[in-house]
């Protein structure tokens, strides 16, 4: 059975959140098996009726795992999917009289991040511990940075191509460093509580990036991430996997609701266990019209009765956010700085080797493509989210075949159709980014036409020969100029009436003509035969 | 002289020039342990078996003319804080009864490779909380001087297992005095060296920040010998420090010319026995007699050190205690009991109908923690963490812990200062002798001030030496502290030795019968 979903299909929204809608309909598919109802809502999706009341307030933390080959504080590896417990040893198990020492490239890595986020790197940094207990955190502590972080105050500008939002710059509280925790599974089925602990995970470094509540809509948030999760990238700095739990994400989000007495807050929720990009998305497009649906109905607001900070927990499933214990809220971590590590200075002069070691980023990326090839914003959006490497094909292709419009379709649509067909990386890309500017060079000069072009392509993929080869092997030959003006002088003088429509205006009778051609020689190319023939009637008869 | 008698400098001259064995020499010492320590309780643990095996070795190894290392064939006994693999290291607490580091501390790595032989572990307090080593959970050990009195803490064992011949050399941790203070009691020679100069690898951490890994000797020139072996570099420890060890070895024979011995008027007020104070000044006039001038120098935040070092230590000691949660190794309570308490208490509740009281009912991991740490630990231990916390706590943690930091800044400070005008500052290590077992067993408080002229060494992260310097009309010993500035062991251990070649009250040794 396919499994529907419980979302209006129209509003995205679960199907009990009507809001003020009345009726949810239900429809089923026609296929019998299927029992399951599809759910729309009836009247307006909630979010386009009170949108203008009230403006979205959102700050997200982000957790990104470094891409070290050893922990933060000891040698293990950071290898995932290792079977339970065989990545550890007595530092990151927590046993007595073992000492942490930093991994240098771990602070590298993140002093790289927080220079590409246009941050302050302070000159004196140090580690401290916060204190809880819990089996996942053997120490009875993990080792972050509470008052002097190795980096704040930046900033990352997000866009949108499609205009759902104007460029803006997303604020950057901090960025820390500190160690990951282990993982715990609990097993209660049958009612008994059994908890397993698995430490790989235990001392992982993380980058921890916080920033300021400058976002106005879940599409901002998402954009955010993207364009945060492409810099990750481009720097190398981690794989940056939300499903192998590489990138984190938790979000705080309230409301500025507009009413005749001033603005007003509803108290803030964190929400966590987002697994995707996209289920940030829904979950904070839920969230808001959550928000403003207790806030209806209870008045509550932030600092007021009732308007503390709550955390939320995303339930993929049900599509909805559900309260989770708020014990935890008031813990006091007891934050004092590890006597066991050593303060780490950044000087200015290693915070430039750093900025200059950088190299292109993806903004400066999109600038630059969009002024040396001519591609428009929308393109070069496309190019440089796919990441440096199909960049640098791009680039390697339209400086070959001397025209970035043309190397841009084709690498947006037949090179990036192609990657997604065969799930693959452009290093795997059987055609290198010259073998396609030689069959580009043919389509530009006019000799074979777009459509035969990508059949051309097709056979390079599939026998994995250079252009001219593929041409051959399907018949395909560049036709020669004075062949092709032979031939439409021989068309011309067999097709009098044609000649005689063409000349009373009726431009279009030119068609007949390309098409005996193509007969002919089906290599032909029929705007060239248009032309050639038009110049004819026009000077010879 | 019997083989016990000797200096493990005289011993080391002794098996180098073969006249003496490593054999001898190890079984001479677990006969004394086995005459005696069931007395003194020096010992938690003694490996009779291992060291006369390694002794034998390195005998056989001598004979074949290997090269050997610098305590070839020497015993050495440890403060059972240092982690050696496969071993029990038990910090002299339940929760780490049957704790097996996989792993030894890298002195114990050194002085493996310095060939030396070791005998055992030593008894002390509690994760090295306390003065007295009444705080053992495995029972005190004795003064070998008088056995119903306390031999000091924390390297208590250690520093009795010197006094009674047991071994020429003990490795000891010194958090707050816990080297020299059992070492003044126990009329031992015993240095804190500067913070960073011996790698804490491997020693189960009590504070930090204070801890600090030093050898106890009968002399001077034998704890240069060892600090030889332990001091230096190690990447394992980021607070290690990367500087060159100097070869204390050959210059603690050097008298220091133009010695300046500094005298701090605040450590001779309120609270000092007049005996001690007595020995002290009496000690002074032999530097007096040796060429070295005195001088006033002044400490004015000395008075500050014992409160500073009990918000700090203790705020570490929260810290660091807080890995001991049964979940992965040490101590955990019985979970059959555990279940069936929390049954019954559930039950009880619901019949009385306290929904509030059934809400804060422990979950059995919340249970499991607090039932095997409140077992685990002793009354003391768990006043530190206690007092940790608190200090630690949101809205508590200015007046107490950062203050604190800014009062240590200070006292670092009147050192600097004063070790402009001086080379030494010598005072007393403890205000009195030492006492009966069980005196201050519920005074923590005057147990506390017992620390009074230790603390602040290790809160300004100098060095300190504690060398015998009398005796009270009891026949109770009494030590000589001399603090130097950071990284000044050579200078220290140089004005020890002098004030040695010129008194003999480190060769006494106590009457065990
Ligand atoms: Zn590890």
């Amino acid at each position: 059975m396919v499994r529907r979903s419980n979302l209006c299909q129209i509003c995205r929204f679960h199907r009990f959140q009507w809001a003020r809608h009345t009726v949810v309909l239900k429809y089923w598919l026609a296929r019998w098996w299927d029992t399951r109802p599809l759910y729309i809502h009836f009247s307006l999706p909630p979010q386009i009726a009170v949108s203008e009341s009230y403006i979205v307030v959102i700050g997200l933390e982000v957790h990104v795992q470094l891409d070290t080959r050893s922990k933060m504080f000891c040698g293990c590896s950071t290898e995932f999917g290792a079977p339970p417990n065989t990545q550890t040893c007595p530092l990151c198990i927590g046993m007595p009289g073992t000492l942490p020492v930093m991994n240098r490239r771990a602070f590298d890595l993140a002093l790289k991040t927080a220079v590409a986020l246009n941050c302050e790197i302070p000159r004196y940094t140090k580690w401290d511990r916060k204190q809880y207990y819990y089996p996942d955190l053997p120490k009875g502590y993990q080792i972050s940075q509470f008052d002097l972080p190795m980096s704040r105050n930046g900033y990352l500008p997000i866009s949108d191509t499609k205009g759902q939002f104007s460029p803006k710059r997303i604020g950057i509280i901090r960025a820390h460093l500190e160690e990951d925790a282990g993982k715990s599974m609990h097993d209660e089925a049958a009612g008994k509580a059994d908890s397993r602990i698995d430490l790989n995970r235990c001392g992982t470094p993380l980058l921890e990036i916080v920033s300021e509540p400058d976002m106005r809509s879940p599409a901002e948030a998402k954009a955010y991430l993207t364009e945060l999760k492409l810099l990750l990238n481009y720097l190398g700095v981690s794989d940056c996997n939300m499903q192998e739990g590489s990138l984190r994400v938790d979000a705080n989000i309230n409301l500025h609701i507009d009413t005749p007495e001033g603005t007003l807050a509803t108290p803030i929720v964190e929400v966590k266990n987002m697994n995707s990009f996209r289920a940030v998305e829904r979950a904070l497009t839920y969230e808001a019209q959550r928000q403003y649906e207790v806030w209806k109905e209870t008045g509550r607001v932030l600092g007021g009765p009732g308007g503390h900070k709550t955390t939320r927990g995303w339930d993929e499933d049900a599509q909805i956010t559900r309260e989770q214990r708020t014990k935890e809220e008031s813990s006091d971590y007891r934050y004092f700085p590890d006597p066991d590590l050593v303060p780490v200075t950044t000087t200015e002069e290693e915070v430039q080797r750093v900025r200059e070691s950088l190299g292109e980023l993806p903004a400066a990326l999109r600038v630059r493509l969009e002024q040396t090839y001519g591609i428009a914003p929308y393109d070069s959006d496309v190019l440089v989210n796919q990441g440096r490497p199909l960049v640098d094909y791009y680039v390697e292709l339209a400086e070959a075949c001397g025209d970035g419009r043309l190397a841009g379709n084709w690498v947006q649509q037949d090179v990036l159709r192609t990657l997604n067909e065969r799930q693959i990386a452009i290093a795997a890309f059987p055609v290198s980014a010259g073998a396609l500017a030689e069959l580009l060079k043919m389509v530009q000069a006019g000799k074979i036409t777009t459509s035969r072009g990508r059949e051309v392509l097709a056979e390079m993929l599939a026998s994995g020969t250079p252009a001219a080869e593929a041409m051959k092997a399907l018949g395909i030959e560049e036709v020669d100029e004075s062949a092709l003006e032979d031939l439409c002088r021989k068309l011309l003088q067999a097709n009098p009436e044609v000649v005689a429509e063409v000349k009373e205006g009726k431009t279009k009778a030119i068609g007949a003509l390309i098409g005996q051609a193509k007969k002919r020689n089906p290599n032909v190319n029929p705007g060239r035969v248009r032309e050639i023939c038009l110049h004819w009637i026009e000077k010879a008869y | 002289m019997s083989l016990i008698d000797q200096t493990a400098t005289e011993l080391l001259a002794g098996l180098g020039s073969g006249e003496i064995t490593s054999v001898a020499v190890t079984q001479a010492c677990l006969d004394q342990i086995e005459r005696h320590d069931k007395n003194v309780r020096a010992f938690l643990r003694v490996d009779a078996q291992a060291a006369l095996e390694r002794a034998e070795q390195i005998d056989r190894r001598r004979k074949e003319g290997r090269t050997l290392g610098r305590l070839a064939g020497l015993p050495v006994a440890l403060k059972d804080v240092l982690c050696t693999r496969g071993e029990p290291t038990t910090c002299a607490s339940r929760m780490l009864e049957d704790f097996r580091p996989p792993y030894d501390a890298t002195v114990v790595t050194r002085l493996r490779a310095a060939d030396a032989v070791l005998l055992g572990k030593t008894n002390m307090d509690e994760f090295a909380m306390g003065g007295s080593n009444e705080n053992s959970a495995f029972g005190p050990a004795h003064n070998p001087w008088d056995l119903t009195r306390i031999p000091g803490g924390s390297s208590g064992g250690a520093a009795a297992s010197v006094a009674a011949r047991m071994t020429p050399l003990a490795v000891g941790s010194d958090t707050g005095g816990s080297i020299r203070e059992p070492a003044a009691l126990c009329g031992v020679t015993g240095l804190k060296p500067t913070y960073g100069r011996v790698s804490r690898y491997g020693l189960v951490a009590f504070a930090s920040s204070l801890d600090q890994i030093g050898p106890l000797a009968q002399t001077a020139e034998d704890a240069a010998l060892l600090l030889q072996v332990l001091a230096g570099h190690d990447p394992l420890d980021s607070t290690s420090v990367d500087r060159p060890v100097p070869d204390y070895c050959e210059t603690v024979r050097r008298p220091l010319e133009g010695l300046r011995i500094g005298l701090v008027p605040e450590y001779f007020g309120e609270g000092l026995d007049a005996e001690v104070e007595a020995a002290v000044r009496q000690a002074v006039r032999v530097y007096e007699s040796l060429g070295a001038t005195v001088k006033e120098v002044s400490l004015p935040h000395s008075k500050y050190a014992v409160a500073t070092y009990y918000i700090i230590a203790p705020c570490e000691a929260s810290s660091n205690l807080a890995r001991y949660d049964s979940a992965h190794y040490g101590y955990r309570t019985d979970q059959k009991r555990m279940t069936a308490e929390l049954q019954a208490q559930r039950k009880q509740l619901e019949e009385a109908g306290d929904q509030a009281a059934l809400d804060d009912l422990d979950n059995p991991l919340i249970r499991m923690y607090r039932r095997s740490r409140a077992e685990g630990f002793g009354a003391e231990v768990k006043r530190r963490i206690m007092l940790g916390t608190y200090a630690l706590s949101a809205g508590y943690y200015d007046a107490y812990y950062l203050k604190a930091l800014k009062v240590r800044r200070l006292i670092r400070r009147d050192f600097d200062r004063a070790f402009q005008d001086v080379d030494l500052i010598a005072g007393p290590v403890a205000p009195t002798p030492a006492f009966p077992i069980g005196e201050k067993v519920d005074d923590p408080l005057s147990m506390y001030l017992f620390d009074l002229y230790t603390a602040s060494t290790n809160l300004a992260g100098i060095a300190g030496i504690s060398v015998p310097c009398g005796f009270s009309r009891g026949g109770l010993p009494i030590g000589l502290h001399l603090q130097g500035p950071t990284f000044a062991e050579e200078i220290v251990l140089r004005g020890a030795h002098m004030f040695q070649q010129a008194t003999d009250w480190h060769r006494k040794s106590p009457p065990l019968h």
